[in-house]
This record gives C-alpha cells, sequence and structure tokens, in this order.
C-alpha cells in the first residue's frame, strides 16, 4: 500500500484535543529492544541484517495491536515519503537514511510505531497527542509484553535489555514530549529552564533546526539514563518536570501580557502579517511565526478554532510535505513561493488579530 | 586548545553538561563538532559522544593493551571507538570491565531493576522457590521428620520439572 493512502491526513490529526495541548504538543515512549546473539544493525552485514528483519517483521505484524498496520521495508519507500514520516515525527531522520534491511510497522490510529533495524534491532514506539505518558507508556509495554513470546530478547539479569549504544542500556526507554514554549522564550528564561532540567538527568533538545537553535519554540523533552530505575519512575518523575514547565510557561505568558503587553502582540501582529501577505517564505521563517500565531490563540487574539488549522500548517509547510502536491520537482526557492502562496490562502478567512490590552492601553511598556 | 577527537584543528564547539551535579565538557572543532552530529539536536546525545571518547579508553586500559575481539560478532575496540556502539549481545560480556566505569558515570544505577521478560521472571521465581524448599527439606532431614521431607521432595520435583518446561534463558 501506499504510504500516502495510508497516512491520515494533517487537518485529521490536529481536530482532536488531548489534555494539556496549549502546551504539549505531543507524548512518546519509546522502547529499544535487540535479539540475542544477531549482530545489531550498525555492524551486521547486510546479509544479517535482512535475517533479523525477516525474523522481526512477521512477529510485529502479528500482534494484535498492529493489525492491518502499513508494513514496509526502507529500501521500498521513496526518500520524499520517507522525509514525510520524519515531518511527522514517526520515524527517526536516521531511519529515514535506512535502506535494505531495515523496516517499518505504523498501526492505523498513527499511536504505534514500529522501526525495526535502526540503531537497534527493535525501537517500538506508542504516541499520544497532548500530555499522556502514562497511557503511551502502557501502550508500549503490552506491545513489548507481547512480542517477547515470539522473539528472543537479548537480556541480562544484570544489566537488563542489550542495547547498541550503552546509554540506552537496562530498560531501554527513553520517554519525552514535545513542548510549545514561546512565552519563556520570549521571557528570556529558557535556558535557566533548561539548565535546572539538565540537572534532574533530563535531556532538553530544540526539535527542528540545527545546533542550539529551537525552530517554531518547540522543545524535546527526554529521560537520559535508562540503567538503574524502573520504568514507571522514569515515566512519573518526567511528568512531574513537564507539569512544573508548564506552570512557568503558563506563569512567563500571564507576566508578559501583564508587563509588556505591547511587545507580545506586536509579535503575533506581525507574525500573522507576514504569513498572510507574503509571496516568498522560508520553512524556518515560516515555524517561527506560526509558533508566534499559535500563541496568539492561546492569548485569545486569535479564536480558538483556529488552532487546527495553525497545527496542521505547522506540518504541511515543511519542505516534504510541501513538495508531495506537486508533481514537478521543486527547488527551494520554488518552495518558498509555493509556501508563501497555501500561507495566503488558508489564512485568508482568518480574522486580524485582537490585541486585549489592560486598561491603561499597554502604557505599562513604557516604563520598562 | 585542540580537538579532543581529532588532535589537530584548533576547538572552536565546546559543550558543558551538568546531570545530577556530574560535569561533563567536550571540546571539538568544527569538522569532528559535525561528523559527531553536534549539529543535528536530534540525535545528538553529550553521552554519546563523551562515550566515543572515554568507553574506548576505559576499555583499552581494562585490556593491558591486548587487542580484545568479541568471539561472537568479531567486534574490536577499535570499532567502539569510531561508532560508539557495541556489535552484538555478547559485546557487553566480552568488554564487561571496560564498559563498568562508563555505566557508572552515564546511568542511575549499574544494576537493572526495571521489566523483565515474563518467562525469565517466571523462571526466576521458580529458582527462589526450589532455594526455599531445598531449605526446608535440609531442615526438616535434619530434625528426623521424615514424612515432610517426603512431600518437600514431591514439591522440589514438581518445580523442577516446571523449569525445564520453560524456554531456556
Amino acid at each position: 500500500m501506499n504510504i500516502h493512502d495510508f497516512l491520515k491526513s494533517p487537518a485529521e490529526t490536529t481536530r482532536h484535543h488531548a489534555p494539556h495541548d496549549r502546551i504539549v504538543m505531543s507524548s512518546r515512549v519509546r522502547l529499544a529492544r535487540n535479539l540475542r546473539g544477531a549482530p545489531y544493525p550498525g555492524w551486521a552485514k547486510k546479509i544479517d541484517r535482512v535475517k533479523s528483519l525477516e525474523l522481526i517483521r512477521p512477529a510485529v505484524e502479528s500482534l494484535p495491536q498492529l493489525h492491518g498496520a502499513f508494513s514496509e521495508t526502507m529500501d521500498n519507500l521513496a526518500v520524499m515519503d520517507k522525509q514525510i514520516l520524519v515531518e511527522r515525527h514517526l520515524i527517526s531522520r536516521e531511519h529515514a537514511a535506512k535502506g535494505a534491511g531495515s523496516g517499518l510497522v505504523l498501526n492505523k490510529e498513527e499511536s504505534l510505531c514500529v522501526m525495526i533495524n535502526e540503531e537497534d534491532h527493535l525501537r517500538m514506539q506508542a504516541l499520544r497527542p497532548g500530555l499522556q505518558l502514562k497511557q503511551a507508556w502502557q501502550a508500549i509495554d503490552e506491545v513489548d509484553s507481547d512480542l517477547e513470546k515470539k522473539l528472543d530478547y537479548a537480556f541480562n539479569t544484570e544489566l537488563g535489555y542489550l542495547t547498541a549504544c550503552p546509554t540506552n542500556l537496562g530498560t531501554g526507554i527513553r520517554v519525552s514530549a514535545m513542548l510549545h514554549l514561546p512565552g519563556l522564550v520570549l521571557a528570556e528564561q529558557i535556558n535557566q529552564i533548561i539548565q535546572s532540567v539538565n540537572k534532574l538527568g533530563l535531556a532538553v533538545r530544540g526539535l527542528y533546526g540545527e545546533g542550539t537553535e529551537a525552530l517554531g519554540n518547540v522543545f524535546q523533552v527526554s529521560n537520559q539514563m535508562t540503567l538503574g530505575e524502573v520504568e514507571t519512575d522514569i515515566v512519573e518523575r518526567l511528568n512531574k518536570v513537564l507539569l512544573q514547565i508548564i506552570e512557568n510557561e503558563e506563569n512567563a505568558r500571564a507576566l508578559l501580557i501583564e508587563q509588556k503587553p505591547k511587545i507580545v502582540y506586536n509579535h503575533v501582529g506581525r507574525a500573522f502579517g507576514i504569513l498572510a501577505n507574503a509571496h516568498s517564505i522560508t520553512s524556518k521563517e515560516t515555524m517561527n511565526l506560526l509558533s508566534l500565531m499559535r500563541l496568539g490563540v492561546d492569548l485569545g487574539s486569535f479564536p480558538a478554532n483556529e488552532r487546527p488549522l495553525i497545527d496542521e500548517l505547522f506540518i504541511t509547510t515543511q519542505p516534504a510535505h510541501l513538495q508531495k502536491q506537486f508533481t514537478e520537482k521543486l527547488g527551494a526557492e520554488e518552495r518558498d513561493l509555493l509556501r508563501a502562496d497555501m500561507l495566503r490562502e488558508r489564512l485568508l478567512h482568518v480574522s486580524r488579530p485582537v490585541a486585549k490590552l489592560p486598561p491603561n492601553g499597554g502604557l505599562l511598556d513604557k516604563r520598562n | 586548545m585542540l580537538c579532543m577527537i581529532c588532535k589537530q584543528n584548533a576547538a572552536k564547539v565546546h559543550l558543558t553538561q551538568i546531570v545530577e551535579n556530574k560535569t561533563q565538557k567536550v571540546d571539538l572543532c568544527e569538522d569532528c563538532a559535525k561528523a559527531h552530529g553536534v549539529n543535528d539536536p536530534a540525535g545528538f546525545s553529550l553521552a554519546d559522544l563523551l562515550l566515543g571518547l572515554g568507553a574506548s579508553e576505559h576499555i583499552a586500559q581494562s585490556s593491558g593493551g591486548e587487542l580484545i575481539k568479541c568471539p561472537n560478532c568479531g567486534f574490536t575496540q577499535a570499532d567502539f571507538k569510531k561508532s560508539g556502539r557495541l556489535g552484538c549481545s555478547e559485546c557487553y560480556t566480552t568488554f564487561a570491565e571496560g564498559l563498568e566505569g562508563l555505566l557508572k558515570s552515564m546511568h542511575k544505577g549499574t544494576k537493572h531493576i526495571g521489566k523483565t521478560p515474563f518467562a525469565l521472571k517466571q523462571s526466576r521465581d521458580l529458582t527462589d522457590r526450589l532455594k526455599t524448599l531445598q531449605k526446608k527439606l535440609d531442615k526438616a532431614v535434619n530434625d528426623e521428620n521424615f514424612e515432610q521431607a517426603a512431600n518437600l521432595r514431591d514439591e522440589i520435583k514438581t518445580a523442577k520439572e516446571k523449569i525445564g518446561h520453560l524456554a531456556p534463558t
């Protein structure tokens, strides 16, 4: 089956509400598992990788949770299709680069995704919108318990599940959430937050963009240590930290609106102005401006029912998604023109942002 | 300051990570930073990088300079230095000594206390039960309580059969 026919449209996936989805865009729990004795994918020769894949793939496909799933080997997926899966956060960039001997099994709801022969023989992940780490852990725990009956996992009583990289050893678990934190960025508190979260043994990364820059003010928080702690404790610890970050973000927004409303509404208004009127725009600028529009929705500048549209554009303005709509191969400059065309059209009926200024009309700004 | 990896170019990328009060620092030149995915936020973790640097030294030291090769997959410490990844599950036994210190610096503990595959957990529970029964049997024999001893012997027999039925682990 074609992956495009299988994947839900971004309009559909962004429509539903989820807990804390003002700030938490999605939750994910990933488990790393390997076959006993078989060489890890990065070290295995092609023939060995194909052998592992042929053992693992039918086992995964036979699980009730993956009934009717999309299942394909990576060499049978076009480069553009793999890129679309990366932009949807369904597979890693590393997995997108794989070919023969690697595979992918994705369920209909797009809530379970198993990468076969990525860095480990098995990287299985459960995805949920909003803050739902516990639900994601339960879902993937179940899949793992069913799969262990069919495959001989590499497990050692001392070291737990044995993984290609010692950083994943033990539980093989990576619990993470994608957060939208424009308030903390605008208030210049984000570095402080990142540092204190790091001290708790958790990692914070910008999700888009290169190096330290976080495009679209989207950050990913995840655990780093996997050995010497029980899975549910790791999930619980991350959950607590996330609730704290949510509170910090809400506070930062409230304070900005109270003390610097003109600055905030200036950002929101300009973002809308450019997105709705530009004739050429890069994916980077789009993401940063959409983030400010999303903040605008949360602040009441735009009606709440516009949020799904913004979340949809977050996905559909990315390079591979944009390319998909056109048959001829586009260059970066052409994409910028077409991206702007799409944005102007989609934002045509969005009403101009309303600034909810405090009674003094935001004069407080002058004192700051 | 020279790059920690190639030890040729000037280090221009400096990374510090503090995890639970353990400070780790890495100084790299631009080329090595790129080669190790420092520019790719999705794939980069300082721990991964330190692993490639520190771990191979750990392993080299423990081997006393001799080249250790995994008997199962042929992986060597030089390969580990290159990729920061191991070759197969057996490598954890092959390079156990060198990995120990590394795991300590990287994780909360060095002993797994999380999920265990069900079959293994079952056989472990049975092994524990077997030990308890054996102790009771010894005591019963000592006390010349032969009726109880006979019962215990039967119970031990059943437990042993159950372990035999479980998948070999």
